[in-house]
C-alpha cells in the first residue's frame, strides 16, 4: 500500500513546477547567498569557552590558571564536565587536543613545564617555555580573544612575577641596582606577594585596556579544519538545507489538508488503505523528497564551494536520513494539526523561522548566548547541523554521530506518532 | 421499509442490508433507524431533502462514520470489513481524483489502493475507460478534463476495482444534457451487469429513468419507500393536482381556495381532485365568487409531487 502511495505522490510532485521550484531552486539560491556574504563573516564578541592544561603546576602557572578562570568573558574547563558525583580527570594535552577536535570547546591552551621558570618575555621567547593554543578553525573568534585575555591576565595576576622578572631584566641589561634600590625593592615586593597570597588582587576587576600581547609567548596550531578549504561553507549547506527542508516538508505533508478538502481523503481510506498505511507512505515519500533536496544542497555545494562531499558520504547519508526522517515528521505533525492551507502555511512559517533562528540555520550558535545555544536544543535545525559539522568539519567518523542520529530519529518517530493520533480526526465520524 | 432485524441467511445473499442504521452527531440526531435492502441488479433511489441523512447513510456504508446503532452487512460481511469493502464501490458527491494526475494514473492509484496489481489492474483500467468513455482521454491530466469528463472519472475511480456494491452520491451534478446521457447509460450497464447500486440525487426525473425502487429519508428516517407508481399511489391514490392561479387581492385569493379544500404554495392555488371533471365544478365556483382565473393546469402526481408532499415545501438550509 506504501508503494502505490509514493507514485502518486511522486508524479503530483513532478505536475506542481511551484513546489519543485520551492523545493529545490529557492533552497540553492538562499543557500548561495547565504554563503557568499558570510562565508568569510568573523565579527563577535562571544564568551568563549576554552581549556587549559597546567602541565607546569608552579606557583607562575597556577596563578595563571586562577586568572583565567576569573574572567567572566571566558569559560575555563579544566576537566571534562561529567553529571556523575565521581570528578573527571583534569585534562591533558592529548586529550585536549580530542576535546578540541570533538568541538567541546574552540580552544585548548596547553602551559607547558618549565613555564613558571620563564613565565614571561619582554624579548624572544624561551624555548620550551610557550603556551600552546591548540584552535578549531571554524572559530576564527575564540583563539583571538584567549589570545587577548592570556596577555592580560598575565598582566594583572602575576604582579610579583612581572616583577622579579623586571628585577632580572634590570640586572642583565643595566648592571644591577645600587643596595638601597635592592632592599626597598625586596621590601615592596614582599608586601606585594602578601597581599596576592590573600588573594585580594582583583584581576578579573581590572581593565580589558591593558591586555596589550606579548609578555607571554604563544605557539597557536590549528587542531580542526586546518586544511578546509571554504570553513563555513558545508555549515550552511546543513543550516539552510535543514532550514528549507522544514518548510518543504510542512509544505509538502499539506497535500493531506487538500486530499481532505477535495474528498479524495475519504475515498482513499474506504478502499483497503488505512490512515496508518497512508501516513506512513506519505512520511516515506516526505523523507525521501527531504534526503533528495539535501542531495542537491551538497551537490552544488560541492560543484560550486568545493565541500567535500565525496569523501563523507558514509557521514552525509547517516545524517541526511536522520534530519529528513525528523523534518517530515515535523511536516506531517503540522498538516494534523492544522485544518486550513492557509492555517498551515502561516504557522509552519512562524516555527520554522524561529526553530532555524534559534536552532542555527541563519547564524552559527556558538555566536549566540549560552541560554539561547541551551534553547537551540530543542530544535531539529541544531541537531542536524551539529551533525552534519560533525561529518564535513571535524571527520568524526559515523560513529560518533549517535546522539545527533538518536535525537533526530526519536524525534521524527514521537511527531510522527503524535501526527498519527491527531489524524483519527480524518479517519472516522 | 421494515424495522425487523434482517434474516442471516437471507443477509448473506444480499449485496446490501441496512438494519436499523443510528447515528448521532453531539444532540443531533442524523440518523434513526434506517432499514433497507438492495437487491443484485437493483438500483435503489436515496431521495431527500439537504441534511436528511441522506450522505451519513452512505458514509456509515462504506466505513466513513461509524455508526450508533444498528448493522450493515454487505453479502453478509459487516461493513467494515476488508470483504465488504471489496465488494463497496463509492463515488463521493466531490470530485475525490488527483488533478495532476492523468485519467489514467488516476485509475491506476485507485485501482492500486484496492489492492489490484499487474495484469488485473491494466485490465481493470482498460475496462474504466471504456465504460467511462474516456480511452481517448486516458493521457490528460485529470484537472484539465471538461466537467462531464471529471464526473466519469470520478464514476470510474469508484469502480475500478469491479464492486457488486456501487453507492452513488449525486454523480450528475453540474454536467450538460449529454454527459447526463451518458453517465446513465453507464449506469444501466452496471445495473444490466448484476450490480446493486445506491443512487442519491435531488433530480427525481433521474430517479425515475433510473431507480428500480425508490426510499424517501428525512430526518434521518425512511419515510417513504417502494417503486415510483407505488409512492404515487400511495401518496396521491388516483388523485389528481389541479394547478390555478388568480388574479387579484391575495388575501381573497387565498380565502377562497383554503374553503375549497387547496392550497396556496407560492402564488398557485393547489387542489386534489379524483376525477378531471371536478375542475369544471371549481373554475365555476371561481367565477361566481369573482375571481378572475389566469391559467389552470391538470397534473398527474409525479415523484416530485410525492417528494413536496412528504416532505413539504420549506427551505431547509
Amino acid at each position: 500500500m506504501i508503494l502505490p502511495i509514493i507514485r502518486t505522490a511522486i508524479v503530483s510532485l513532478r505536475r506542481d513546477r511551484a513546489a519543485l521550484a520551492l523545493s529545490f531552486l529557492l533552497p540553492i539560491a538562499f543557500f548561495t547567498i547565504f554563503a557568499t556574504i558570510f562565508g568569510g563573516m568573523r565579527d563577535s564578541t562571544p564568551k568563549v569557552s576554552v581549556i587549559v592544561v597546567d602541565e607546569d603546576q608552579s606557583t607562575g602557572s597556577k596563578q595563571l590558571v586562577r586568572g583565567l578562570l576569573r574572567e567572566s568573558s571566558l569559560v575555563v574547563m579544566t576537566r571534562p564536565s561529567s553529571k556523575e558525583k565521581t570528578a573527571m580527570p583534569d585534562y591533558t594535552a592529548a586529550t585536549a587536543e580530542a576535546a578540541v577536535k570533538a568541538g567541546d570547546a574552540p580552544v585548548a591552551l596547553i602551559i607547558p613545564k618549565g613555564f613558571g621558570q620563564n613565565p614571561i618575555s619582554f624579548g624572544p621567547a624561551q624555548n620550551g617555555s610557550a603556551i600552546q593554543l591548540l584552535n578549531d578553525s571554524s572559530d576564527a573568534i575564540a583563539p583571538q580573544i584567549v589570545m587577548g585575555m592570556l596577555q592580560k591576565v598575565a598582566m594583572t595576576s602575576m604582579p610579583v612575577t612581572m616583577a622579579e622578572q623586571g628585577m632580572k631584566y634590570t640586572g642583565q641589561y643595566i648592571g644591577g641596582l645600587t643596595p638601597d634600590q635592592k632592599k626597598r625593592m625586596e621590601t615592596n615586593l614582599n608586601s606585594l606577594r602578601a597581599i596576592q597570597s590573600k588573594g585580594q588582587l582583583d584581576t578579573a576587576a581590572s581593565s580589558n585596556d591593558g591586555a596589550a600581547g606579548g609578555i607571554i609567548t604563544v605557539h597557536a596550531r590549528t587542531v580542526v579544519g586546518e586544511n578546509k578549504k571554504s570553513p563555513m561553507v558545508s555549515f550552511y549547506a546543513a543550516a539552510i538545507g535543514v532550514m528549507f527542508l522544514l518548510f518543504t516538508a510542512s509544505g509538502s505533508a499539506g497535500v493531506l489538508l487538500d486530499e481532505a478538502d477535495s474528498g479524495t481523503l475519504d475515498r482513499v481510506l474506504s478502499s483497503h488503505v488505512t490512515m496508518t498505511s497512508l501516513l506512513a507512505g506519505k512520511l516515506t515519500y516526505n523523507t525521501l523528497l527531504a534526503f533528495t533536496q539535501l542531495t542537491v544542497m551538497f551537490l552544488w555545494a560541492w560543484a560550486v564551494f568545493h565541500v567535500e562531499l565525496f569523501s563523507h558520504i558514509p557521514g552525509f547519508i547517516v545524517m541526511g536520513l536522520s534530519t529528513a526522517v525528523a523534518v517530515a515528521a515535523f511536516g506531517m505533525l503540522l498538516a494534523s494539526l492544522c485544518h486550513t492551507r492557509a492555517q498551515l502555511g502561516a504557522i509552519s512559517t512562524l516555527l520554522i523561522l524561529i526553530m532555524s533562528s534559534v536552532g542555527g540555520s541563519m547564524f552559527p550558535r556558538y555566536f549566540m548566548p549560552p541560554a539561547m545555544q541551551k534553547a537551540g536544543l530543542f530544535t531539529i535545525n541544531a541537531w542536524a547541523i551539529d551533525g552534519f559539522t560533525k561529518v564535513f568539519w571535524r571527520d568524526l567518523p559515523v560513529s560518533a554521530l549517535w546522539p545527533q542520529v538518536m535525537v533526530l530519529l526519536a524525534t521524527g518517530i514521537v511527531l510522527f506518532l503524535v501526527a498519527r493520533r491527531i489524524a483519527r480526526r480524518w479517519e472516522f465520524a | 421499509m421494515g424495522s425487523a432485524p434482517a434474516v442471516p441467511a437471507l443477509a448473506a445473499t444480499l449485496p446490501l442490508a441496512i438494519d436499523a442504521l443510528a447515528k448521532r452527531f453531539g444532540t443531533l440526531t442524523a440518523v434513526a433507524g434506517v432499514s433497507l435492502e438492495v437487491r443484485a441488479g437493483e438500483c435503489l433511489g436515496l431521495l431527500g431533502p439537504n441534511g436528511a441523512g441522506k450522505s451519513t447513510v452512505i458514509r456509515a456504508i462504506v466505513g466513513r462514520v461509524i455508526p450508533d446503532g444498528g448493522r450493515i452487512s454487505v453479502f453478509g460481511a459487516a461493513a467494515d470489513t476488508a470483504q465488504a469493502r471489496a465488494a463497496l464501490g463509492w463515488v463521493p458527491q466531490e470530485l475525490a481524483v488527483y488533478p495532476r494526475l492523468t485519467c489514467k494514473e488516476n485509475l491506476v492509484a485507485f485501482g492500486s489502493y484496492h489492492g489490484l496489481s499487474g495484469s488485473k489492474l491494466a485490465e481493470s483500467v482498460a475496462w474504466c475507460l471504456e465504460w467511462a468513455a474516456l480511452q481517448d482521454r486516458a493521457g490528460d491530466l485529470a484537472g484539465k478534463l471538461s466537467g462531464g469528463m471529471k464526473r466519469r472519472l470520478n464514476m470510474a475511480a469508484g469502480i475500478i476495482h469491479r464492486p457488486r456494491v456501487v453507492l452513488m452520491d449525486e454523480p450528475t451534478v453540474g454536467v450538460d444534457p449529454q454527459s447526463r446521457n451518458r453517465i446513465f447509460e453507464m449506469i444501466e450497464a452496471l445495473r444490466a451487469a448484476g450490480t446493486a447500486i445506491v443512487y442519491t440525487t435531488h433530480y427525481m426525473e433521474e430517479a425515475e429513468r433510473l431507480c428500480d425502487r425508490v426510499a424517501i429519508i428525512d430526518h434521518g428516517r425512511i419515510i417513504a419507500l417502494g417503486t415510483n407508481r407505488e409512492l404515487v399511489h400511495d401518496a396521491f391514490a388516483s388523485r389528481s393536482q389541479v394547478l390555478a392561479r388568480f388574479a387579484g387581492a391575495v388575501p381573497q385569493i387565498t380565502a377562497w381556495v383554503e374553503s375549497h379544500g387547496g392550497r396556496m404554495v407560492d402564488s398557485t392555488a393547489e387542489f386534489s381532485i379524483e376525477r378531471s371533471i371536478q375542475i369544471a365544478a371549481l373554475l365555476d365556483s371561481a367565477a361566481t365568487d369573482g375571481l378572475e382565473l389566469e391559467d389552470v393546469s391538470l397534473r398527474r402526481p409525479n415523484l416530485e409531487s410525492v417528494f413536496l408532499h412528504l416532505t413539504g415545501r420549506g427551505l431547509r438550509e
